[in-house]
């Protein structure tokens, strides 16, 4: 077990605190002080101060390991999941949280992921469209190839957690931008045989610059997502799909 | 106050509570799911291994069905299930995944052609069918004949939940997310709906429906170390215990899971061991066929765990500054497997640990998993004691666990139970109407106001931190894998110490909207309630069975103990529930209790379980030879499913006998 860290020493965080529900409140950054134990996340560190130091710090986790994508936040500038960051990861012991950008902020570092996911949803019509409805359960299931499967499976991954909206520079300046996180479920759905879509009706909702055609290849997604998720592959694959709808 | 009416409302946006919102909504009815939380982040999504159904499309899965499936299930829960409702699952599990594919799920899929697997610590070679290419295929899990779970890599409860939230997505099924449910409002006899809090603007809403389903999930959070996501924490349960008319099944059935990780608890699939990985103690042995030599790793969970305490009570753990723990070797797996069927939990070893499972051993132990016990309900899913109110999944206690899970069934329980009860569900909604008292939505709306206005401008001095440590510990120490009579007493009389102080919490935050100390309050006074349904189930079951492990009672006694625990808290100022309990009728059981398979059977039978045995054989002799499986079985023990869920599962197996006794006809 290779849990070490620094025994007994203090860490420094400074955390953003903003309640936009009290009027008149002004976002600021505040200071706590918390000493390290062996094994610490960011996870067990926000609920030791909140249980400790203050009890209305508002922050969101659900399982604690790396797989709900709920706690996503801005660690020392990097958008990551906190549950899965060992303090340890941090030699100066200075560990500054931010909330993500790009989101409605409920409070402090709790940010509303959830609507803008079902929002997203909506919009890009993000789920299977069978080919046919007709389908008896009691019989046996279609064959699918195995590689197809892996493959689906593959890019099904995503856990929602928003980070790869808020490490996208377009995103951050062209709001009705669909992100990294729709094009990724898009490209799952276009790969499955399943799904009765055509090129055409992908294109009526992501072959414009506000899909496929307004990424500027900046690899904020690829570069921070926590599932190693290929965006920029899949961008680039729909992409192309998309040039070819055109000729 | 808002005021919003429903048809079907369902407390929950797991798999289990999304899947009866699809039912009701495919009724035409209007329907609303409450949630903590966005819905894919449910714990639905932490099951990694997968879920049961006997398709048989494997070689090694080839011979499995229903009654395969039921015995399994029967035997794992110690003979404490409900019979008919182990049937009414196997029979409809199939049908389940099969459905799950036309909504999405990318079923790992069976590859034609000699396969490489580890078993018994062994490189074997399998050979799969050409017919059975690109069907679904199944791994091994422990207490299974058959390998017969089905899966997507490790992140099967990912894609299954992903796929259900797509598919209530296109139907338009709205998920008021960041609600909590607080109070059931009914009349006593029938439910009405609930009060519910938003969790942003701290606004109390009343929602009125015809139905309303507990899909809430487990309460592994009252203990200090659990797999549990940390929302797992009874509330739903604790929403029908107050009510002081609607019960509670088998509190104290609780499953500990042999491999979480030290020190943090977060599970690793039983797919690493039913894929081939080994437990090791702190010398590297591989202890467990010392202790069950048929089943080793591969024994029931609950056998596991206690096996492995007991390992560790012989000083055989590995010291840490946590207590000792045990070794998970997957390595002999090879890296291209880990990296592939067991990609999550590589990422937790690598994210938490550190390790590369691969390469390093992964410290483990058992921890606490799975609730057995929830919201007592009939077959349709409904309480007995009150009208209209509808428990899924792991809240309820449905009961086709009875006294231990099986690897696997818990997530087919939330899709497969959701899909039968969905029905029971929305034919309630159809044959009812609403009735609205709003004299009566008041009076519980009031009653929630008040106690928050207590907490805030109260005189208490609890913490409710403080106090939760304090219930989490107790659970932990006192009623935990191995049990007894003095530690049992002990938990209970500590948790009423705390149930009094609980009710003098004051906060120092005294906002009334996003409050994490108000919501914090709120949930620990009823989680306390739930956890003394637990210690005092315990206390009061002097036997072992399944995951209830007595040390003082070792026996299983089917003779005074083939019952039901009951548990229910009629008044609201006392310090501890009433308990009664449900008797298990052998003679209206398929398959009478017997001999389990693990270690010695020290069972005290029960006096009907011969008579029983006698009459099944009498039965059969007189439907004669030519009476095929499903006719036996409707003969020993006729069940019901909703009329759309009748059919019979068609199997590759029958296919090509069909196919080669039409060639024959030619």
């Amino acid at each position: 077990m290779s849990q070490e860290t620094a025994k007994g020493r203090t860490l420094t965080f400074n955390i953003f605190r903003y309640d936009p529900q009290v009027p008149g409140d002004k976002p600021k950054m505040v200071k706590y002080q918390l000493e390290e134990a062996p094994g610490m996340t960011v996870f067990i560190a926000l609920n030791r101060l909140r249980e400790e130091q203050d009890t209305s710090l508002q922050f969101d986790f659900v399982c604690r390991a790396g797989i709900c994508g709920s706690c996503a936040m801005v660690i020392n500038g990097f958008p990551t999941l906190a549950c899965r960051t060992l303090t340890a990861k941090y030699p100066k012991g200075e560990i500054n949280l931010m909330p993500l950008p790009g989101f409605e902020l409920i409070g402090d570092l709790s940010v509303n992921t959830g609507k803008f996911m079902r929002e997203l949803a909506e919009r890009l019509k993000l789920w299977l469209h069978p080919i046919s409805d007709d389908i008896d359960v009691h019989r046996l299931e279609a064959p699918m190839d195995p590689a197809e499967a892996a493959k689906l499976y593959e890019l099904e991954r995503c856990v929602e957690c928003g980070v790869c909206v808020s490490a996208c520079a377009t995103k951050q300046m062209r709001d009705t931008f669909v992100g990294a996180v729709g094009m990724m479920k898009l490209a799952r759905f276009e790969l499955d045989s399943r799904d009765g879509r055509e090129l055409e009706d992908f294109y009526h909702v992501i072959g414009n610059q506000d899909g496929v055609f307004g990424c500027m290849t900046l690899l904020g997604c690829q570069d921070n997502c926590p599932k190693d998720l290929p965006h920029m592959q899949q961008i680039a694959y729909l992409r192309r799909k998309m040039a070819v709808t055109l000729v | 106050m808002k005021l919003i009416y429903t048809d079907s409302l369902v407390i929950g946006a797991g798999l289990a509570g999304l899947r009866v919102a699809i039912a009701s909504k495919e009724r035409g009815l209007d329907t609303v799911v409450l949630s903590l939380i966005p819905a894919k982040r449910s714990h639905s999504a932490a099951a990694q291994g997968g879920m049961q159904a006997s398709l048989g499309n494997t070689v090694k899965g080839m011979g499995d069905d229903e009654d395969v499936h039921f015995q399994d299930t029967v035997k794992g829960s110690d003979w404490g299930c409900d019979q008919d409702v182990a049937r009414m699952f196997a029979h409809c599990a199939p049908k389940a995944v099969r459905e799950l594919a036309n909504w999405g799920v990318p079923w790992t899929r069976v590859t034609a052609g000699p396969r490489q697997v580890v078993v018994n610590a062994e490189k074997v070679t399998i050979e799969e069918a050409e017919s059975a290419h690109g069907l679904i295929n199944a791994r091994d899990f422990g207490g299974t004949k058959k390998w017969r779970t089905c899966y997507t890599a490790d992140g099967t409860g990912h894609s299954l939940l992903y796929a259900v939230d797509n598919k209530a997505i296109s139907m338009d099924i709205p998920v008021h997310e960041r609600m909590e449910a607080l109070s059931l409002i009914h009349d006593g006899t029938r439910c009405h709906g609930v009060v519910a809090r938003c969790l942003i603007t701290g606004e109390l809403h009343a929602y009125v429906a015809k139905s309303t389903t507990i899909a809430t999930g487990g309460y592994g959070r009252i203990y200090e170390v659990s797999t549990n996501a940390i929302i797992c924490e009874g509330v739903g349960q604790a929403l029908a215990l107050e009510t002081g008319v609607a019960k509670l099944g088998n509190m104290e059935a609780v499953q500990f899971h042999p491999t979480a990780i030290v020190p943090v608890g977060i599970l690793t699939t039983e797919g690493c061991r039913g894929d081939g990985g080994l437990l090791r103690d702190k010398d590297g042995h591989r202890f467990m066929p010392d202790y069950e030599p048929e089943k080793k790793e591969l024994a029931s969970r609950d056998v596991v765990s206690r096996r492995m305490t007991e390992h560790m009570r012989k000083g055989k753990g590995v010291d840490s500054p946590y207590g000792p723990h045990l070794w998970l070797d997957i390595t002999l797996l090879g890296r291209k497997h880990v990296e592939t069927n067991l990609r999550e939990v590589k990422e937790i070893c690598e994210n938490f640990l550190g390790i590369d499972p691969a390469k390093d051993w992964i410290p483990v132990r058992p921890t606490q998993h799975y609730s057995m016990g929830g919201i007592r309900t009939d077959k349709t899913g409904q309480s007995p004691q009150l009208k209209g109110l509808f428990s899924v999944g792991e809240a309820a206690c449905w009961d086709m666990h009875g006294f231990n899970r099986l690897g696997g069934n818990s997530l087919a329980e939330t899709v497969v139970g959701g899909m039968i009860i969905g029905k029971y569900v929305a034919d309630f909604c159809q044959d009812n109407t609403l009735e609205i008292n709003t004299g009566l939505v008041e009076t519980f709306v009031d009653k929630v106001r008040s106690e928050i206005d207590e907490l805030v401008e109260g005189q208490g001095t609890e913490s409710p931190f403080v106090i939760r440590k304090e219930m989490e510990r107790i659970m932990m120490d006192y009623v935990g894998i191995f049990r007894n009579g003095p530690e049992l007493e002990k938990a209970v009389a500590e948790l009423q110490e705390l149930l009094k102080r609980s009710r003098v919490i004051g906060l120092k935050c005294k906002k009334r909207h996003a409050n994490p100390e108000l919501v914090e309050a709120l949930r620990v006074k009823r989680m306390i309630k739930v956890a003394l349904t637990v210690a005092s189930g315990a206390a009061a079951r002097t036997e072992s069975r399944g995951a209830h492990a007595r040390e003082d009672f070792p026996q299983r006694n089917d003779k005074d103990w083939l019952n039901r625990t009951l548990s229910s808290w009629p008044d609201e100022n006392s310090l501890s529930p009433e308990l009664e309990y449900e008797q298990l009728d052998v003679m209206k059981m398929e398959l009478p209790p017997g001999y389990r398979g693990y270690g010695i059977d020290n069972a005290i039978a029960h006096p009907d379980t011969a008579k029983r045995e006698q009459e099944i054989s009498e039965i059969l002799a007189q439907l004669g030879t030519d009476a095929d499986r499903h006719q036996q079985q409707n003969a020993l023990m006729p069940f019901d499913v909703p009329e759309s869920l009748k059919p019979k599962n068609e199997r590759l197996s029958e296919m090509l006998e069909n196919l080669s006794a039409g060639e024959i006809a030619k």
